[in-house]
């Protein structure tokens, strides 16, 4: 091989996989370019020793006293309660499950009575009502995707813990996934019974994921691991349930309904 | 499992449960975020600013957004990595300003054909020590600080984000505004500059460190 770049070398400092194994190997019987290298590396160890003030263990106290007074109080809304709980509750408590399945029940309830009490004429109280049913919808398959992807990221950022570690456990996120199906399939079938097909698609690439995840033993070895791991990479399903839960949580903040058919959100999750 | 460490685990989950609670209207709770990340804020706007009052500013602006577009996190993962991210957008802004107005009074900026700013540095009379002098003083610190403060906002931006803060190009290009490939010349060009500007005096001091005649 040619000798790399000052680039090529400077990405190499800096872990980047690209070309990462034929520089290696390069290196290896190239003084001059070890050399190079060697520099680089002195450069930005020499750098690190820059030092940083320490602003004392009471700055984060004293960067509250300076900003606090500036903050606007923010407007609860009614369903915080349902979400809220003590701190020292942990995120994914079974109150918190309690809590989803609620809203779950209540989505359905409303979607139930939303058929009803079909047909809607447009600017009638049973519109409004069809609106307010939207928007618990997707205030509630917004958490659920929040919730996913929290697992998700969880376990792409899972490994043994020392080099010789056998097996891993994940029985926490393989229960955590077991309770998201349920969830993910009532929301599924209320998107298909909407005639959203792009979530509904998006909520069945994300069941399959789950199911894979629960359905796997609660000790797996770092290469199944990573097989799950590569699964869920390769269907792009964090970035998918990103979109759309990005999608979601503008339109609730707008508190309007879906875009038409052939509206722009619509096409844009289209081609996730 | 490892999961995360499980002191970053617990951090992250605590965070979310801050987060919803000041989104609930519980303004304490942002409290708990602003005392747990401020001083890693600060680390990294100390490390773009070069000083601490500015540091200072950064990091108080930093919460400042991060309270007022809370509503914008919610179904992120770390608000630690979100608020890192903020005060890098705004850190570069105020470089960038203070540059300009800084020009302003001395020399015109100008940009390059990518629309990276160009630094001023060799058009500034260069009256640093030289290498014996700096050796013979220990002030290879301070020649570090200079230099850093001699890169353009972006450069100095994408290099502590990138060798101190750990940070992908996707990660560094947003808080750029610019392209992935963009990103990845303006890090490249950072570390070429300090090279140039610093490389005779990290050799010295290993030569001087092999030889025990370091001061």
């Amino acid at each position: 091989m040619k000798h790399p770049k000052e680039e090529e070398l400077i990405a190499y400092h800096d872990g980047e996989a690209a070309g990462r194994e034929v520089i290696a190997t390069h290196l290896g019987d190239c003084p001059e370019c070890q050399a190079e290298l060697e520099r680089i590396d002195a450069l930005l160890a020499a750098l690190n020793t820059i030092p940083v003030p320490d602003p004392g263990e009471d700055y984060g106290q004293r960067v509250w006293q300076q900003i606090s007074p500036g903050l606007p109080q923010r407007r609860g809304h009614w369903w915080d309660f349902i979400f809220s709980e003590p701190k020292t509750v942990p995120w994914l408590s079974p109150r918190r499950w309690a809590a989803a399945g609620a809203i779950a029940a209540l989505v359905l309830a409303a979607f139930i009575a939303g058929r009803l009490t079909r047909p809607n004429a447009p600017g009638t109280p049973a519109a409004d009502q069809t609106k307010v049913r939207e928007r618990i919808l997707v205030m509630a398959v917004g958490e659920h995707l929040g919730r996913s992807e929290m697992v998700l990221v969880e376990l792409a950022n899972s490994g043994p813990e020392t080099a010789g570690q056998k097996e891993v456990n994940i029985s926490g996120e393989q229960r955590r996934a077991e309770d998201l199906v349920g969830e993910n399939r009532l929301y599924r079938q209320t998107a298909l019974e909407q005639g959203d097909t792009a979530l509904a698609g998006v909520l069945d690439e994300l069941e399959r994921v789950l199911l894979d995840v629960a359905h796997s033993p609660q000790q797996v070895t770092p290469a199944q691991l990573e097989g799950i791991r590569q699964r869920i990479e390769a269907r792009g399903i964090l970035f998918k349930v990103r979109v759309v839960g990005k999608e979601l949580q503008q339109r609730e903040e707008s508190g309007n309904a879906p875009a038409s058919p052939n509206g722009s959100a619509k096409s844009e999750r289209n081609k996730v | 499992m490892k999961r995360m460490r499980p002191s970053v685990e617990t951090s992250i989950e605590s965070d979310a449960i801050a987060v919803e609670r000041t989104l609930a209207g519980d303004r304490d709770a942002f409290r708990i975020l602003v005392e747990r990340h401020s001083r890693n804020v600060y680390r990294l706007a100390y490390r773009m600013t070069g000083n601490q009052h500015d540091a200072e500013e950064v990091v108080q602006e930093a919460f400042l957004r991060a309270y007022q577009k809370l509503s914008q996190f919610a179904s992120r993962a770390n608000f630690g990595t979100w608020v890192y991210r903020i005060a890098a957008n705004y850190a570069i802004d105020r470089m960038r300003q203070k540059k300009s107005e800084d020009s302003n009074r001395a020399l015109p900026a100008r940009e390059t054909e990518d629309g990276a700013e160009m630094d001023l540095m060799s058009t500034v009379p260069d009256g640093a020590p030289s290498p014996e002098r700096l050796a013979q003083s220990g002030q290879l610190a301070s020649q570090m600080r200079r230099a850093l403060s001699q890169l353009t906002p972006a450069e100095r931006t994408a290099f502590v984000m990138r060798h101190w803060g750990g940070s992908g190009i996707e990660e560094i290009a947003e808080a750029l505004k610019s392209s992935t490939s963009a990103a990845k010349n303006t890090v490249f060009r950072s570390v070429q500059k300090l090279r140039k500007a610093l490389e005779p005096f990290v050799e010295q001091r290993g030569q001087a460190r092999a030889m025990g005649t370091e001061l």
